[in-house]
């Protein structure tokens, strides 16, 4: 059963028995009927409209750890597909987008890490390793639907259509920055693309996107909300506000979990004793999956038929993507402290996502070559280059935005604040940064 | 990782137009250490804080340490060694959760042990803010003293850095400073940072514990290196002055301190008070000095309004009315959250306390 996609059912509702009647004919994914029973109808076998089933043997019930949630695939390492009525039949031209985004985010990524070594720019996260999770999962959305993200999330943004020159802009803090330079760098946010601004307190953004998606599912119907989060924000209470409300709520939410082993030095094992992410679906009855984070076909096919579930069963879907964080943390973390060179190189060298992808277009679809290759390192690295140095020439924002965007519009104590900083500035120019800056 | 070998080498031919590397807002000055509090070592803010925790788990053996991160040294590397000297059932990393960090906190300190809880950075108490204000704040008061949290300390960094923006740069000292049952203290150094720590992990109180950590590298000087603790609830007049009385806390201290020294090339004589503690506060070393200056000016990083600046303020206006010579000023960030790139001009740096400090005498 390990290559069907087989979202885990929860075990406590009664379901009809009603086939999924769209999608990969192999789901064994059966849609839900109400799990609640009639009140009224209460009696010795269920408790508030709940199913009860008594027994008389004193007994404990074990987390099942040696019989884990099975972890679906779509390609071996060698880049084939496993089973053949898994394939997703994507066009040449969308695995070669994916394929091309991924490689365009590992050179972005090297520049950006190296820029903040340099001073250039104050903070970077890097994305390496997680290339499959991000851009399997954004193809398999629609442009509407809504992302709420973390922050280990770029890939997203990219297949989205977000330029270079915007993250450039963002991570220099620049004029052309929608939020004026106001947030670290890599708190992105596009309006045009649906995917909500980074913020950095983590998992705040999981109970909103079940509220986003309970509102579009009155207002927008067939809009889903996808919110992307890793397994440490999983252990912050918000997480679990979120699984619930929107489990309750009936929200069409897709939750993905980028489990990428660590939380900055805590290893995943320090963070739940269970089952991973995973098996928390089903104790607040969503549909679950897990998938190999790192084979973008598993992840293409998993999210694809959770969006479809989400929408025509107005419920919530769990995904948890198994993959690892293979750069540091971010700029302000140094991983050799708390973890293995061999440990690393597995995951870079035999357990690597876009080496499978692009062995699958090249040996496997043969529409891909390591000429082509080539020049497509060259061309992204060029494409980097240009937008950097362009970001890098902008001029910041003027000092007085420091006080837009608190409100709608600048109230009145605001309006005052602003022109004492103005006067003050302009009186002690000599100590300010103010050739960077756009005028005050 | 050779894209990023390569990724290197393309920039370095860049000729780097860098951010001109933003000059740090203060100096630090190092004090002197009391004589009797014997022998001493250099150690900056974060070994300072190191030492008093070794110290506690050593002399007490109920106490434990833990937070994200905190198991192989945390983030910011206070509790590099304490693992590996003290066993891991005493320094310990718990699940990604602020909230469960200090309820867990709380818990244990009711139990009968010292809880030395740390949040990874001041801006992320938040999601803890009902275990602190409803729970810690209150156990003594709800139960008579039957039971209490008082083993209980929560450190967290906090403070501007120059570039943290929105949530690395925070100081939540006022939200706390509402919820009384609880002590809050900021030190501004290492000999503080040792001696308040170890008075605040001893006293019979829940303690917030807040620690600026521009000056966990930046901020050097000799150490007492035995076990001593400094008072709670005692400002410290760090010079004395007759025109104006500054009045700050933990990095500010250092603005001020230069303030003065700026303010007497103009000929104006600054007395410069360190309040050390904001809650319960010490308004009597204030009011003596500001009753003797007539003038005051008071500033924190964070926001105005509602800042601890206008408890201090309202103090002063009443019990000094007679003795004031100007109205109160507060110099503090302004009404907005901290922004990143915008940061310099956001901060109640030296010139802008300066101004103050030359209303005040002018009024
Ligand atoms: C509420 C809150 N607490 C702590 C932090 C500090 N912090 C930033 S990222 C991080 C680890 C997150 O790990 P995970 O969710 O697994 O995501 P990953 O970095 O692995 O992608 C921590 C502790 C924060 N940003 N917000
Ligand atoms: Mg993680």
């Amino acid at each position: 059963m390990r290559h069907f996609i087989k979202f885990g059912k929860p075990y406590l509702h009664t379901r009809s028995l009603l086939r999924g009647n769209s999608g990969l004919q192999t789901c064994t994914h059966v849609a839900k009927s109400t799990g609640v029973q009639d009140v009224s109808k209460s009696d010795g076998n269920s408790f508030i409209g709940m199913p009860h089933n008594y027994v008389t043997k004193l007994e404990f019930l074990e987390p099942k750890m040696e019989n884990t949630i099975p972890v679906y695939q779509v390609l071996d390492s060698d880049g084939k597909i496993i089973d053949e009525t898994q394939d997703p039949k994507l066009s040449d031209e969308i695995v070669l987008k994916m394929y091309k985004d991924m490689k365009m985010l590992n050179i972005m990524d090297g520049i950006m890490y190296s820029a903040q070594r340099q001073g250039r720019i104050s903070f970077y996260m890097t994305n390496y390793g997680e290339e499959a999770a991000h851009i399997g999962s954004a193809a398999a959305l629609e442009m509407k639907d809504l992302v709420f993200a973390q922050y280990r999330e770029a890939g997203v943004l990219m297949w989205r259509g977000f330029r270079l020159d915007q993250f450039m802009d963002q991570c220099y803090a620049n004029i052309n920055d929608p939020a004026s330079g106001k947030q670290m760098p890599v708190h992105y946010g596009s309006k045009d693309l649906n995917f909500v601004t980074i913020s950095s307190p983590l998992a705040t953004q999981m109970p909103q996107a079940a509220g986003a998606a309970y509102a579009l599912k009155r207002t927008n119907p067939g809009t889903c909300v996808i919110c992307y989060f890793g397994e440490g924000a999983a252990s912050e209470g918000d997480a679990h506000a979120a699984f619930n409300f929107a489990a309750t709520l009936d929200a069409p939410c897709i939750f993905f979990c980028r489990n990428n082993g660590y939380a900055i030095s805590t290893p995943a094992h320090e963070q739940y004793r269970g089952d991973g992410i995973a098996s928390r679906g089903s104790g607040y009855g969503m549909l679950t999956i897990r998938v190999d984070g790192n084979d973008t076909l598993a992840v293409y096919n998993a999210t694809r038929k959770a969006r479809q579930i989400a929408l025509e069963e107005s419920r919530p879907v769990l995904i948890e993507a198994m993959t690892y964080r293979v750069g540091d943390h971010s700029t302000s973390d140094d991983s050799s402290t708390y973890r293995t060179a061999g440990e690393l190189e597995y995951w870079t060298k035999t357990n690597n996502p876009v080496t499978r992808f692009e062995r699958y277009i090249t040996n496997e679809r043969n529409c891909w070559s390591a000429e082509e290759d080539e020049k497509l390192s060259k061309d992204c690295s060029k494409q980097v280059i240009e937008a950097f140095t362009a970001a890098e020439k902008r001029l910041k924002p003027s000092p007085s935005l420091v006080f837009t965007d608190v409100y709608d519009e600048l109230p009145v104590n605001l309006k005052k604040q602003q022109k004492q900083m103005r006067e003050h500035v302009g009186a002690h120019s000599q100590h300010y940064p103010l050739k960077r800056h756009e005028p005050l | 990782m050779s894209l990023l070998r390569q990724s290197r080498n393309i920039l370095s031919n860049l000729k780097a137009k860098s951010l001109a590397k933003r000059l740090m807002h203060f100096k630090f000055e190092p004090d002197n250490p009391s004589t009797n509090l014997g022998p001493t070592e250099n150690m900056n803010y974060l070994k300072a804080l190191t030492n008093a925790m070794d110290i506690s788990l050593e002399n007490d053996p109920t106490a434990i340490i833990f937070g994200e991160d905190v198991a192989f040294g945390g983030v910011f590397r206070c509790t590099v060694g304490l693992r590996e000297k003290y066993g891991s059932d005493r320094v310990f990393n718990t699940p990604l959760c602020e909230q469960g960090i200090v309820g867990f906190g709380i818990g244990a300190a009711v139990a009968g042990s010292t809880a030395i809880a740390e949040i990874q950075f001041a801006d992320y108490i938040l999601p803890a803010f009902d275990q602190i204000v409803n729970e810690a704040a209150k156990y003594r008061y709800r139960s008579g003293g039957l039971f209490e949290c008082g083993k209980l300390t929560i450190r967290t960094p906090c403070g501007a850095v120059g570039h943290g923006a929105l949530y690395h740069s925070q100081t939540p000292e006022a939200y706390f400073a509402h919820s009384t049952g609880l002590k809050v203290v900021i030190p501004r150094s290492p000999i503080q940072a040792k001696g308040l720590l170890l008075a605040c992990i001893r006293d019979d109180n829940p303690c917030i514990f807040l620690e600026p950590k521009i000056l966990y590298r930046a901020a050097e000087e000799e150490v007492p290196v035995g076990d001593y603790t400094l008072p709670l609830s005692q400002a410290e007049v760090l010079r004395e002055g007759s025109d104006v009385t500054l009045i700050g806390y933990g990095t500010q201290i250092h603005v001020l301190k230069e303030v003065a020294e700026l303010a007497a090339k103009d000929g104006i004589s600054c007395e410069v008070i360190d309040l050390v503690t904001i809650l319960p506060w010490d308004a009597d070393t204030v009011c003596t000095s500001v009753s003797k200056t007539g003038r005051c000016v008071i500033t924190h990083e964070s926001p105005v309004t509602g800042g601890f600046a206008g408890e201090v303020a309202a103090t002063i206006q009443k019990e000094c009315f007679l003795n004031l010579e100007a109205p109160v000023e507060r110099v503090c960030g302004y009404d907005t959250p901290f922004p990143h790139v915008l940061e310099p001009f956001f901060m109640p740096d030296k010139w802008r306390c300066l101004q103050a400090v030359k209303n005040v005498v002018n009024y």
